[in-house]
This record gives structure tokens, sequence and C-alpha cells, in this order.
């Protein structure tokens, strides 16, 4: 009987997946063994694997998007917590995710306003006589605009995970005599854990391959493989070498997954 | 349960009322099949009423869609799926889509107003003789600077980039083209030279300009300067004269060196099924009188001479936009470099890109 | 002390909301602005309001958005809820695992390479490029977040619970409707929501997928940067804002409003005995 209702959850889902994940795909690694002219070739690879640019780029998306996981994290996470005891949560909540709502581009635009020469924040710091400041264009600036847009992304499935929780575990561990920190280290955290994992991947993925703050507000100080797929998809048109990088990106991701993936949970639930 | 259903009716419903209403908007407009021009541009990048004033005219009804680079613009017409009549992309993409065929061969009787362009702008290399494309508008790439931080006539060349007072006051475009080729320029090479030894000196020279780059950024740095966040940028004219327009502390400055010349055009796409609408558009936007209202609307250089005469003199004198016949001599228009050349500008510049830290 | 810890919680919500809404209040605040640009603010107009109201392609191109943006993540999260409840009753790990990096391929991918394959599948397949292609991009790139968001919820949810249900003799309709959909509801609305950010914000994957005249506000916005966004922008931003937070507000108090007294003290008991902690 399981196996017949799974059938029929998994048809529309498989044929997504068929349309609109695998055919991609093969295109995406099809393309990567092609040259611009159409030649059949491994040098994308080669050039990819041999060419310090490009590792460093690498290592460079990596580095920026844990940065923004773990910024994004350390915020998000107290305030799923603290919003979960307010009154009116769910109506907190929605006003957490409505700045999503505004275009991405105009936020930038108003960052830059905000952080630049002579910007809202400069003239604070002129006012209070620290005296202006180089903002835009630095790593701060890059990690402070990248965290915001992904805060509510975080918040979300944290906030989800707490709601969920039984208060009585929480009641328990202090009848137990247990104080706050351990309370939290022992009971809240590990069971919001699944909400902190479906937070981080849907940060720290798409952070991999970031690239128009990387050059609105980083002003390309800061290259991201996303620059370089971007450039080679939309500049070059060498879309063999775009699709490379791409292919690494999501053998990157794959092994993400695994690391990350639920293999402890697993174990639990079927004892 | 029922909050699930009651959310998913909602939804519905709101989306029933929207179709509603962009369907009826859609029938305001009056398109149908037959009059309807889909002209492919740049966005806000034509004065919105010459198209009123078009549809006014000819009876045709105008469905403007936007791009944001001539790459993009050259992917979707590739793929096909959709039916631009007309299209606006810059001079190496144009000689790229024809060399691809990609475009319609204009009939030129059916075009009128064609002597209204300078000669100087018709037959360039990219199309001689015009046989795919008419010009719509044109300019070059600059410095601009702010002189409240920079003397006026400290920047002339694109050698005065390299100025050790400039530390970290420079910023770029984000274009390979661009940027290696000011690089060439200022060694005195075409900023079209497919010599690796050309090349590979221009980016050598590229990176001692690191230590003054600030940024390297696309349509931002019209914001940019216009807030005095640098105080030099390499950009094209049309952003300079917004910037000029903002921001009265900032002047532009063609290196006389030498320096690209580009050129918008109006093209009919292969997809284009309305010929007679593309062409009536063309012939409209030819007449003087609309060349002229659409260059001051967008603010570039117009290549109409007939419109020029329209134009208040203090735009036409201007020689930031309108520069005098010894600069224009030394530009020079970008060829389409061919597939290898153009990925080695870009390895160049992505290498100058990477060096910054 | 309990009081003063109370208070620096708050303090802390406080700085996170006006941290959040900074920007926004900047892009506001500046759409009243008659100097036409973001960097000085010369004088108070409703110019820019007026444009909008004038500018009936741009209205046009919001309902499309509105439009795209509910329709698509209503799909979406239809498919990512039965997709993510079929992953769950998947029994062996490895097969989990491989659907789930399937799954989450679309989001590590950048937007340039989704939007450029999604225009060579469609024009392979001879679609014509508009609303309905562009509905569909935003479906599937949707749906990974979905699947997402709703898991963990599946995974918190009683096991023994299913199994009960199906010994009392519930058959699998029953026993998705009764049992597990009410349980993941919070998941389903959070996946809603991430879907309709996404559908919203996407630029680069509707460019690719659109045509014949079909176009979003994403789409406009980010194509007149070349000339520079105008203010009418932000005007525009300003409205769809408060029209949203309105409906927002509007939408939560209805729903304090009909729920039940009963379900209300429950609520105010259970929240007392947390902060009471």
């Amino acid at each position: 009987m399981t196996k017949k209702s799974n059938v029929f959850y998994f048809i529309p889902y498989t044929f997504w997946l068929l349309l609109f994940v695998v055919a991609p795909l093969v295109l995406i690694v099809y393309q990567s063994f092609f040259t611009v002219d159409g030649q059949f070739t491994l040098d994308n690879y080669q050039a990819y694997f041999q060419s310090g640019t490009y590792l460093r780029m690498t290592l460079n998306s990596f580095w920026y998007a844990f940065l923004i996981t773990l910024f994004t994290l350390l915020i998000s996470y107290p305030t799923a917590y603290l919003l979960n005891k307010t009154k009116h949560k769910q109506l907190w909540l929605l006003l957490i995710i409505l700045p999503t709502w505004i275009n991405l581009l105009l936020k930038a635009y108003a960052f830059i306003g905000i952080f630049s020469a002579n910007g809202t924040v400069n003239d604070f710091l002129a006012f209070v006589g620290i005296g202006r400041q180089q903002i835009l264009f630095t790593d701060f600036s890059f990690l402070a605009v990248a965290t915001y847009i992904e805060i509510p992304f975080m918040i979300l499935p944290i906030f989800n995970a707490l709601e969920e929780m039984n208060p009585s575990f929480i009641r328990a561990s202090r009848d137990l005599g247990a104080n706050n920190f351990e309370t939290f280290r022992r009971v809240i955290f590990p069971l919001t854990l699944t909400g902190v994992k479906s937070g981080v991947q849907a940060v720290f993925i798409p952070s991999l391959s970031l690239f128009m703050l990387t050059r609105l507000i980083g002003g390309n100080r800061v290259i991201t493989l996303g620059t370089a797929i971007e450039q080679h998809f939309l500049v070059t048109q060498n879309w063999g070498m775009g699709s490379t990088i791409g292919v690494v990106l999501i053998i990157a991701m794959i092994l993400i997954m695994l690391f990350t993936g639920e293999k402890k949970k697993k174990g639990v639930a079927h004892k | 349960m029922k909050k699930l259903i009651s959310m998913i009716l909602a939804i519905l419903l709101i989306c029933a009322g929207l179709y509603i209403g962009a369907d009826q908007l859609e029938k305001a407009k009056g398109i149908t099949g037959e009059n309807s021009l889909n002209l492919y541009n740049w966005g806000d990048y034509i004065d919105p009423e010459l198209i009123t004033k078009f549809e006014d005219e000819t009876g045709y009804r105008v469905t403007y869609e936007t791009f944001d680079s001539n790459e993009a613009m050259y992917t979707k017409i590739e793929q096909g799926g959709t039916n631009y009549d007309l299209a606006v992309p810059s001079e190496y993409m144009i000689e790229r889509m024809i060399d691809e065929d990609l475009l319609i061969e204009l009939d030129h009787s059916k075009i009128k107003g064609l002597a209204n362009i300078d000669a100087q702008f018709l037959n360039q290399s990219f199309d001689p003789s015009n046989q795919f494309s008419i010009p719509y508008f044109w300019g070059t790439l600059g410095i601009i600077y702010n002189d409240k931080f920079v003397e006026e006539d400290a920047i002339q060349h694109w050698d005065d980039l390299w100025n050790p007072e400039l530390k970290n006051e420079v910023m770029l475009i984000d274009g390979a083209r661009e940027i290696i080729g000011l690089a060439l320029d200022s060694e005195g090479n075409s900023l079209n030279s497919k010599e690796d030894d050309q090349l590979a000196a221009a980016a050598k020279k590229l990176s001692g300009l690191t230590p003054n780059v600030k940024a390297i950024v696309a349509d931002e740095i019209k914001m940019y300067m216009i807030q005095e966040e640098a105080s030099v940028a390499v950009t094209f004219s049309g952003e300079a004269s917004e910037m000029l327009y903002e921001n009265e502390n900032l002047h532009y400055v063609i290196p006389s060196e030498g320096s690209n010349l580009w050129f918008d055009n109006f093209v009919i796409p292969k997809t284009a099924k309305n010929f007679e609408a593309a062409y009536a558009f063309i012939n409209f936007m030819l007449e003087p009188e609309n060349a002229a209202q659409n260059a001051e609307y967008v603010g570039y250089s117009t290549p109409n001479k007939e419109a020029m005469k329209i134009l208040p003199a203090e735009i036409t004198e201007d020689e930031q936009f309108y520069p005098n016949e010894e600069t224009m001599k030394n530009l020079e228009v970008y060829e389409d470099l061919g597939s290898k050349y153009i990925g080695v500008y870009n390895d160049y510049f992505l290498e100058f890109k990477m060096h910054r830290k | 002390m309990k009081k003063q810890r109370f208070k620096w919680s708050n303090l802390y919500l406080i700085f996170i909301f006006i941290v959040l809404y900074a920007p926004i209040a900047f892009l506001i605040f500046y759409s009243f602005n008659d100097g036409g640009t973001m960097t000085s603010f010369t004088g108070f107009t409703l110019d820019n309001y007026a444009a909008v109201f004038e500018d009936t392609r741009l209205i046009g191109i919001v309902l499309n958005t509105l439009l795209v943006a509910l329709l698509s993540s209503l799909i979406a999260t239809t498919i990512g809820t039965f997709g993510a409840i079929g992953i769950y009753f998947v029994k062996k790990r490895e097969t989990r695992n491989a659907v789930l990096s399937f799954n989450n391929i679309l989001l590590v991918s950048p937007d340039v390479i989704i939007g450029a394959s999604f225009l060579i599948l469609f024009t392979f397949i001879g679609f014509r490029l508009g609303f309905v292609s562009v509905l569909l991009s935003h479906v599937a790139f949707s749906i990974p977040i979905v699947v997402l968001m709703v898991l963990p919820k599946l995974q918190e949810m009683n096991d023994t619970m299913i199994k009960a249900a199906r010994d009392l003799g519930a058959n699998t309709w029953q026993v998705l409707l009764k049992v597990i959909l009410p349980s993941i509801t919070p998941g389903i609305l959070a996946g809603y929501f991430m879907a309709f950010t996404y559908s919203l914000d996407d630029f680069a994957v509707t460019f690719f997928v659109t045509g014949n005249g079909f176009t979003t506000l994403a789409v406009e916005i980010y194509s007149r940067a070349r000339q520079g966004v105008s203010l009418e922008i932000n005007a525009l931003s300003a409205l769809m804002f408060v029209f949203a937070l309105i409906l927002v507000i509007g939408y939560y108090f209805i729903q304090q409003h009909n729920m039940t007294k009963k379900q209300k003290n429950k609520k105010r008991q259970h929240a007392e005995a947390v902060s009471m902690r």
C-alpha cells in the first residue's frame, strides 16, 4: 500500500525532476565537453583545474559563502528564538519576510545610498566624530548586504522548527535541574537542528554563486564562481566553460548535501 | 486542512482577478496580431511620448520589450520563440549577427530619410553600405572626472589614470573590451588588436593600474559618480551625459590618442513578422523632429544631422558629446574579434580583476 | 533579573527589524524626492506616484508579475509538498539522498545557467515563449525550496500517528488529509512564501524564457539600469510594499478574529507557560 501511494505522490514531482532538472543537467554536462567552436574536448576541465585563477575563485566562493551562512545563522537563530516567544509571532514572522518582496536591485541601490561616501552611515560616523570611512567595495559591505538578503531564508525554517518543539521537553529539562545554557545545548538546539540544516542549505548553496552583489556592492573586489559563470554565458558566450564551472558547483553541492545529510536522524527514527 | 483549502481558493480568486485586469489592459491597448510592432530595445531608451505619437500617426500598436545586454538579447533572438520585429543592438553584435545570418537585409526603397543621417556614421566597417542596420544613437568611451577632487587639466589621456595621486580613486566599467582596449590605446595600438605581444603588454600595463582601481562596476557607475563616491571613472558618453546633468562638477574627456566609437543601430531580426510596421518605425525615427525629441529625452548623441539643426546649440556644440574632427579621426569601432580572441581578452580581464588583493 | 532579560531580547528584535526595514525606508523616502535621484533630497513631490498611475504599461507588468508569482508558487507548493511526502516514504537512505541531491541542483545552479538551459529546452520542444513558459519556469525553480521547507516537518511528524491511522482502517487519501497535511501545514505555508519570494525576485531566468510582450517587474527594472532606475520605480515599490503590509496585517487580524475563543485561550495559556519559564 505504501508503495502505491508513493507512486501517486511522486508523479508530478518526477515529471518535474525529469523535465526541469535531469534534462538541463544532461545539457550542462554535455556542453561542458565542447569548445566554443563545437569541438569535443576535455580542455574545459583541464583549464579549470590547472588555472590558478579558477581554483582561487573557487576557494573564494566557498569562503564567502561560509562567512555569509555563519553570520546569517548567528543573527537568525536568536531572532527566530525570540520571535517565537512574542505574542503575535506569526505576524512578526510575516513582517520578517515582507522586505524580501522588494526587488533585489532596488535594495542594492538603497544600500549603495546608505553605505556611500556621503551616505547615511557616513553622515552618522562624521556626526559622532569618527569620520568618514570607505564602506562600499569592502568585504564588510559585501558580507553585510549578502547576509541581509539571506536572513529571512534562515529565520523561516528555524522558526518553524522552534514552533513545533514540544514545550514540555524544556520544562522537563528544567525540572531535571538543567540551567538555561544546558537546556539550550542539550534540548532546544538538537531539536531544532533539522530547521537549522534546511536554513543552512537554503543559504549556503545559493551563496556559492552570488554574482550581482559582488559587482554592485563589492565592486568586483570579491569574485565568485557566479561571476565567472555569468561572464562565460553572457560575455564570452563560451557556454562550454560556463557549464564546466556549473558542473563543478553541482558536484560541490552534492558533497555538501552528503556531509550535512540526515544520517544520524535516520538511525534514530528506525530504532 | 480547512485553512489550506481556503487559502488555495483565495489565491486562485486573486489570480483570476489579476488575469482579468491584465487582460483588460491589453485589450485597451487594442493589440491584434496584424497591427502590432514588437520592439526589442534597451530599457528606457526611447521617449515614451514618441511611441504614443507613432501609434497615433500610423495605427500600429507597439509592444515594447527590453533587454539589459547585447549578449542576452543575442541569445534570445538566436534561440527564437518570439517575434521581434525591430531590435537595437550595438555595432560589434550587429557584425556577429550578420555573420550568423540572424538579420534581414533591409530594403532601402522602403526607408525614407536615410539622407538625414550624417555620412560619417554610415558605411561603417561592421555593416558596409548599411545593408542591415540604421544608426539610432552613437557615442564614445572616455574618462569622467570630478573637478572638486581633480584638476581640470590633470586628466586628458588614458595614461593619466596611472597617476599615483589617484590611488584608490578610479572606477572602471566592467567590460573586457573596454578595459583591455584602453590599455592598448594608451600604448598606441589598435583596440581591435589581435597581436599576442601587444595584448600581453596591455595586460602587464593594466596590472600596474590595480592600486588606483577602486571598483569595477557597470551601470552603477552613474550613481556612484553623481554621489561623488570616486573622483575618476571610465565610462560611456551616454552614461556620462546623464551624470553631467545631475552633477555639475563632473566633466567628460575623450582621450585624443584614441578611444572607442560605438553605435546602437536599428536592425530587423530574422524573427520579424511585421515588416511594414518595422519600416514605418524606422522611418518615423529618422524624421528630424522625432530624432531630436528622442535625443533630448535619452541624452545620447544623435547621428541625425537634420535633427542636430533643431537641437539647442548648447547640446550640439558640446565637444564632450559631439567631439571635434581631430578626436573623431582617432576613434575606432569595435570589430568582432572571433571567439578565440574574445576568450583571450576575457581571460586577461578576469586575471586583472582577480589581481586585486 | 528576569524582567531585565526580557527587555534586552526585545531590544534585539527591534534592532533586527530596523535593519531589515532600513533600505526600504530609504527607498520610500526618496520616492517623494523631486530631485530625480536617490542622492540628495531636494524637495517633496508626489509626481513620481502620479507617473506610476499614468504608466499603464508598468501597471500591466505589475499585474502580470503578481499573477505569475501567486500562481507559480501555488503550483510549486502543491508539487513540492507531494514530492516531499514521496521522499519521506522512501525507505532506502541512499535513494533519498540521491533524490534530494537532484532536488537541490536548481538551487545551486546560477540563474544564468538555469535560464539559458530552460530557454534551450522550450525552444527545442517548439514552445511559444510568453506567460506559460515563464509560469512553468517559476514553478520549476520554486519546487526545490518547497521540498526543503516541508521535509523537516515530515521528519518531525510522529510516525506512529500514520501507523495508528492505518490500523484504524484509514486509506491513503484519508491518511494524507487527516494526518499528514495538518501536521505539516506550517512547512507548506513557509514553502509557499519562499516560492512566492523567489518568483517575485527572479530576473535572470525570467529574462531568458519570456517573450512576445510578456514581462515581469524584475526584468523591467534590470533593463532600465543602463539608463538609471527612475524614482517612478521607487514609488511603485513603495505602493506595492504598503499594499502588502496592509494585506499581511489585515489577514493576520481576520485570522485572529476567526479563531475560536477556545483556541485563543489555549494559546494564551501556552504562551504564559512559556514566558513564565
